[in-house]
């Protein structure tokens, strides 16, 4: 029925100036990107940024104002969503209530005229582990059983693209970890590309191998999240993936392999591999981590930036302490303190010399008059990222 | 005591409403195994089955059942596709007007069937068109319309669009996704608004009787009688279309019933495999 090979590999996905206005809402702003063929690619962004119309265009089920979707060679943003080689996890799932399970994995197979579904229906209920569940309405399954058939009913079509739309939104914290090592599981072994939407930075840092933050329509960066967690390329990026303490400061070129930033009265130096720009005002950036306490200005190692404050607020949320620190401008510096036993807790009140590695620093563009931005303290840990 | 008695009170309540309702049914039901002393009595008199083996001894009523069965048969299916048609349109459509549309549905519910009635009757005398089964159809479509829109787009603004768009989504085109997803979904709203519209249709009196001409529908055939004397088979229509509508209900809620038992029951076996995260 269908002239399109299911199994043949549609090389990359690619996104080329797609645009979509809702009247005078420009909701996704001239995007484009490439997601290879078989990766894991993450959408990030905050409600309302128009990461879930760029799946919706990528899907059919929106039609983009002007622009491209190319799979492999061929323009697919104007074809009828039952024309594209794509399948979609909606977010609240859309299981056909109506419906067993089994007729709801087999849905796809069968409008493609397939008849014989049994043993795949079977396999894939396998591969979602619930063997035994065909019979039952999707009522009767419990959030997180129902999460896996809508997985199980797009994954049983081969698609050559998967789209995720926050499937694992409206699952409870345990669950929604389980969750994300058996997506990550299943996407390795199907080989298929995923192109996930999330609003959770951790969700997006965890399972894929490249996560783009959008804001307002457009792309802020794109890359491993490693690379996004480590050197950050604005600011929004810098405090919506993690924390981040950014000094408002100027710089004026830089000097041999470093970048001198004035800040608060105060020179610091960024090694110049580490800056966005190298010019005019800037953020100068540290994550609440990599900030060091010393009581004593004389700890501060060798070659560490430093600034002088007072300790006002210490929590202790198990595996680390979270301090505030006032500096004397009055900007209050987020500081994580792991707690592995090294050293004792800061009282309130406490004078202290907060210490960074120049190369854990970062420099960012700043907006003329804009200040510091110093992320407020947060219940959970901050995330952990493999560097 | 005290206790025993603020448990069930609720429950005797209900009781003696559902009694006060079910009353006259059951008169009817026991009048219809009467043999009543004389035309113009209702006092049960003797037991028989005479009514019911020959239910059309007075056959003026029987075609007149007949005839009611008709009207209520071509309006229901008239009105249900109309307003069914409507429905989508102002659920599914947006266009100009869509409010004063919405609005307008519910005039021929509000408007009293009197005014309706001559209303109608004055529209055929001044069109010229003679008064008889088709203007009681035409009558009987026009307010059945209204209550089956409303039905059917209650159904239809509770159902969830992502559903079609998942059908589009798994390769069903427009028409596969509202044979396979929309009309199953929206169907029992369809089938409950045929219903209401046949039984809005088979129990009118006062607009048929306004546009009836010479044409007698059951309603009205028990209108007449009532002057000279109901015959007893009027019961045993009136405890048969009781008895029907009985045995479909239970029908639907024991097919319910047993489709969720048996889906309870199935998978008992595949909850030993316990890797499943519930």
């Amino acid at each position: 029925m269908r002239t399109m090979g299911h199994e043949t590999p549609a090389g990359d996905l690619r996104l080329a100036n797609l645009t979509k206005r809702f009247g005078v809402f420009t909701a996704v702003d001239d995007l484009s990107l490439t997601v290879p063929q078989g990766s894991f690619f993450a959408l990030l962004g905050a409600s309302g940024c128009g990461k879930t119309t760029t799946l919706r265009m990528i899907a059919g089920l929106e039609e983009p104002t002007s622009g491209q979707v190319l799979l492999g060679d061929r323009d697919i943003a104007g074809l009828r969503p039952y024309k594209r080689p794509v399948n979609t996890v909606f977010q609240s799932y859309a299981l056909f209530p109506h419906l067993d399970i089994h007729e709801n994995v087999a849905f796809g197979l069968r409008r493609r005229g397939i008849r014989k579904v049994t043993d795949q229906v079977e396999r894939m209920l396998a591969l979602v582990q619930l063997e035994g569940y065909g019979r039952r309405k999707p009522a009767q399954l419990s959030g997180g059983q129902q999460q896996r058939v809508a997985l199980a009913r797009a994954l049983i079509n081969h698609p050559q693209v998967l789209l995720l739309d926050e499937p694992l939104g409206a699952l409870d914290l345990k669950l929604r970890r389980q969750m994300q090592i058996e997506l990550k599981r299943i996407q390795t072994e199907v080989g298929i590309t995923f192109v996930h939407v999330t609003h959770d930075q951790e969700e997006a840092m965890t399972m894929a191998d490249t996560v783009a933050v959008m804001n307002a329509g457009r792309i802020e960066q794109l890359g491993a999240p490693a690379d996004l967690y480590e050197y950050p390329a604005t600011a929004f990026v810098a405090n919506f993936l993690g924390q981040s303490n950014l000094l408002a400061g100027e710089a004026a070129g830089r000097t041999g392999d470093d970048l001198p930033v004035t800040a608060h009265g105060a020179r610091f130096s960024v090694p110049a591999d580490r800056a966005r720009v190298d010019h005019g005002p800037v953020f100068l950036g540290v994550r609440p981590e990599k900030l060091h306490l010393a009581a004593d200005p004389g700890e501060v190692p060798a070659g560490h930036q430093h600034v002088g404050g007072v300790v006002t607020d210490a929590s202790y949320v198990g595996v680390s302490t979270q301090y505030l620190v006032r500096t004397a401008w009055g900007s209050e510096l987020s500081v994580f303190a792991a707690n592995s036993g090294v050293g004792g807790r800061l009282a309130v009140g406490t004078p202290v010399t907060a210490h960074w590695d120049p190369r854990h620093a970062f420099v960012l563009p700043r907006e003329p008059g804009e200040d510091d931005q110093t992320a407020p303290l947060l219940d959970e840990p901050p995330v952990g990222v493999p560097s | 005591m005290r206790r025993w008695i603020a448990d069930r009170w609720v429950m005797g309540v209900a009781l003696l409403v559902l009694g006060y309702l079910s009353l006259p049914i059951v008169v009817v039901a026991g009048l219809s195994f009467n043999r009543p002393s004389s035309r113009l009595s209702y006092d049960f008199n003797e037991f028989t089955l005479d009514n019911w083996t020959q239910p059309c001894a007075t056959s003026d009523m029987c075609d007149a059942v007949v005839r009611s069965m008709e009207i209520g048969l071509i309006a229901t299916v008239v009105s249900t596709l109309l307003g069914t048609l409507m429905a989508f349109a102002l659920v599914r459509h947006g266009f100009r007007g869509r409010a004063g549309i919405n609005g307008l549905i519910f005039l021929p519910m509000a408007t009293p069937e009197l005014v309706m009635g001559t209303s109608l009757l004055a529209l055929f005398v001044a069109a010229g068109v003679p008064q008889g089964f088709w203007t009681i159809v035409i009558a009987h479509v026009m307010f059945c319309v209204s209550f089956v829109v409303v039905t059917v787009k209650a159904r239809l603004s509770g159902m969830d669009r992502r559903l079609e768009e998942a059908a589009m989504d798994l390769y069903a085109s427009e028409w596969q996704t509202f044979r396979r997803i929309t009309l199953p979904l929206v169907l029992p709203g369809i089938m409950a608004a045929a219903l209401l519209a046949f039984s809005l249709s088979f129990d009118d009196f006062i607009i048929t009787n306004f546009n009836a001409g010479t044409t007698v529908t059951f309603p009205m055939y028990v209108w007449g009688a009532a002057q000279r004397g109901i015959p007893p088979q009027v019961n045993v229509i009136g405890t048969a279309m009781f008895a029907i509508a009985l045995l479909l209900v239970g029908a639907s809620t024991l097919r319910g019933r047993r489709a969720r038992r048996a889906a309870l029951v199935a998978p008992v076996a595949a909850v030993g495999t316990p890797k499943s995260a519930s």
